[in-house]
């Protein structure tokens, strides 16, 4: 009744689907070990104060984690598509454990990503204490709550066929924007950046600096941008199925 | 409990492009607890829709419906119905008994899962992914699905699109035994052989309103009640139609066929007027005939020609 099975069920599905495996886990982890691999005994990466291992390892669990969140979308349209969203309707599972559900298996993909790439960065040679390690961890989850209320409403705004290329260019533009690829320190980029929660997920990793790593900015984009989506996410849901 | 299902009043209009659409307009039943109906119309005739109203997926424009006295909504809550929708493929990458056991763990009082594997014939498909399925298969699992709720209403709408022969029977049988369980059940359908062979009552829909309603039997004695076909040469349409007892006359070259109010009074007024006739053949009328009767356009009054050339 309360959902737990098919929560269960749903990470099942999640884990046996292969796109899974190749663009929110194969494809960060090789880029990471091409890019990151050559620059591995920088460490001051560009200026940012943070070795080129842990700035591309923090770069790319940005961009895996919100691929693997912001992929519930596509599962939600496929859902959908099939006309499975009605027959859940028909049946007692409430709106609530639905979404629960849906976050859940998208912070299970986004955990794998995590540490796939927390090990392959450990090989480059990040080195931090635990504290660091929990509290970057932390950040970054707290930090992925925009993606998974994104992701919901994504799939519940769009179609199968136009989530594929919407997915995929919002993940990209996303992560360049908010430094993944490369420091984004100052001018046009690096203002518009600060406005974007990809901006301090990805600054996440700037862990052991010195200072609070968001800071009060990074904290009041983040909660805004989560209340934000989850208002979209929940009026996207609304006007797909009529429920509250 | 005790309630089954009331409509009153309903009705829905979809805007489309071409202007909008009045899919149900303004209809009244009711189906008794434990009672098999069927939601029998054309295509296009609003028996979806009503139902998609039913079971709370869409909100009607006017009118109310209640489920075992309450809100479809609430009903539905309370895992007491079970459905199976007229469109609709599987999540994929699961296995049929694993996407059977999600859906029985989402309801209150399920069935035993392998007791509906073997009910619905999937035992050899348990195992499969649903996305190797072929298309008679994923009507039994989605069978499956509105069936190991164990609901105290099971909708199906238009549930045998897709099935073969052999698939329908089976899926026909097991709704039967379900049914005499004491559930009610309301399935739409546009194969009458269906409704007859499976129904209690007959809810017959017609662009958007009911246009008969009572037992298959009942039906037909209201509408075409019976057939007289003769070998006749050289006689008025016109004149045979006029015949006391008959309510409509065909003609294809020298055969004629009356449809008859009273076939009794028909037959004594056709010999009187045309000793000539032979070949006479008095019939029962089929379902398909009502149904064509009840359901064709209320501004074709004319019985077209190609009726009887159809038979």
């Amino acid at each position: 009744m309360n959902g737990i099975l098919y929560t269960r069920y749903e990470l099942i599905r999640a884990l046996r689907n292969r796109r899974f495996f190749f663009f929110s886990l194969g494809f960060p982890l090789v880029l990471y070990f091409v890019i990151a691999g050559p620059q591995s005994s920088d460490h001051n990466f560009a200026g940012s104060g943070i070795s080129a291992a842990l700035f591309y390892m923090a770069g790319l669990v940005s961009f895996g984690t919100m691929s693997s969140m912001i992929s519930t979308g596509a599962r939600i349209a496929g859902e959908r598509q099939a006309g499975w969203t009605r027959q859940l309707r028909i049946t007692p599972l409430s709106t609530r454990a639905y979404f629960r559900a849906k976050v859940m298996t998208a912070y299970a993909m986004a955990g794998l990503t995590i540490a796939s790439l927390y090990v392959a960065g450990a090989i480059l040679g990040v080195s931090l204490a635990l504290g660091n390690w929990l509290e970057m961890t932390g950040l970054i989850l707290l930090g992925l709550l925009p993606f998974a209320a994104l992701g919901i409403a994504l799939g519940h705004l769009l179609t199968v066929d136009s989530i594929g290329p919407a997915m995929g260019g919002l993940t990209a533009l996303l992560a360049l924007v908010g430094g993944t690829w490369f420091p984004v320190t100052h001018g046009f980029l690096h203002d518009v950046g600060q406005c974007l929660p990809s901006y301090w997920l990805a600054q996440a990793g700037h862990i052991g600096t010195g200072g609070a790593v968001w800071g009060l900015t990074g904290w009041l984009v983040m909660a805004a941008w989560t209340v934000g989506l989850s208002a979209l996410a929940g009026y996207a849901y609304w006007r797909d199925t009529g429920r509250v | 409990m005790t309630e089954g299902i009331q409509i009153e009043g309903l009705a829905k209009t979809y805007r489309a492009p071409g202007g909008p659409v009045a899919a149900v307009r303004g209809i009244d039943f009711s189906v008794g607890p434990g009672e098999s109906v069927a939601l029998l119309g054309p295509n296009g005739a609003g028996k979806s829709t009503t139902i998609d109203m039913l079971l709370g997926l869409t909100q009607p424009d006017a009118g109310s419906v209640t489920v075992f006295g309450n809100s479809p909504r609430h009903a539905v809550d309370a895992g007491l119905v079970g459905g199976m929708l007229q469109t609709g493929a599987l999540i994929r990458d699961l296995t049929v008994r694993e996407l059977i056991l999600v859906a029985a763990s989402l309801y209150p009082d399920p069935l035993d899962v392998d007791e509906v594997i073997a009910l619905t014939g999937l035992g050899q498909a348990a195992s499969q992914r649903t996305q190797k399925l072929s298309g008679g298969q994923t009507q039994r699992v989605r069978f499956a699905i509105a069936l190991v709720a164990n609901p105290a209403l099971l909708v199906l709408d238009e549930p045998t699109v897709a099935m073969d022969v052999e698939g329908r029977r089976d899926f026909w049988m097991t709704m039967r035994e379900y049914a005499a369980r004491g559930k009610t059940v309301l399935f739409a359908t546009h194969y009458l052989e269906e409704a007859d062979a499976n129904a209690d009552r007959v809810v017959m829909m017609a662009h958007g309103k009911i246009v008969a309603d009572g037992p298959t039997t009942e039906i037909k004695a209201r509408i075409g009640r019976r057939t007289i076909r003769t070998t006749l040469a050289d006689a008025d349409r016109a004149e045979l139609s006029r015949l006391d007892g008959v309510s409509s006359a065909e003609r294809h070259g020298d055969s004629v066929i009356l449809r008859c109010a009273d076939s009794d009074r028909a037959i004594r007024a056709l010999l009187e007027a045309y000793p000539a006739a032979r070949d006479i053949e008095i019939t029962g009328a089929a379902l398909e005939d009502a149904f064509l009767e009840l359901t064709r356009e209320p501004d074709r009054a004319e019985v077209p020609e190609s009726l009887g050339a159809a038979r």
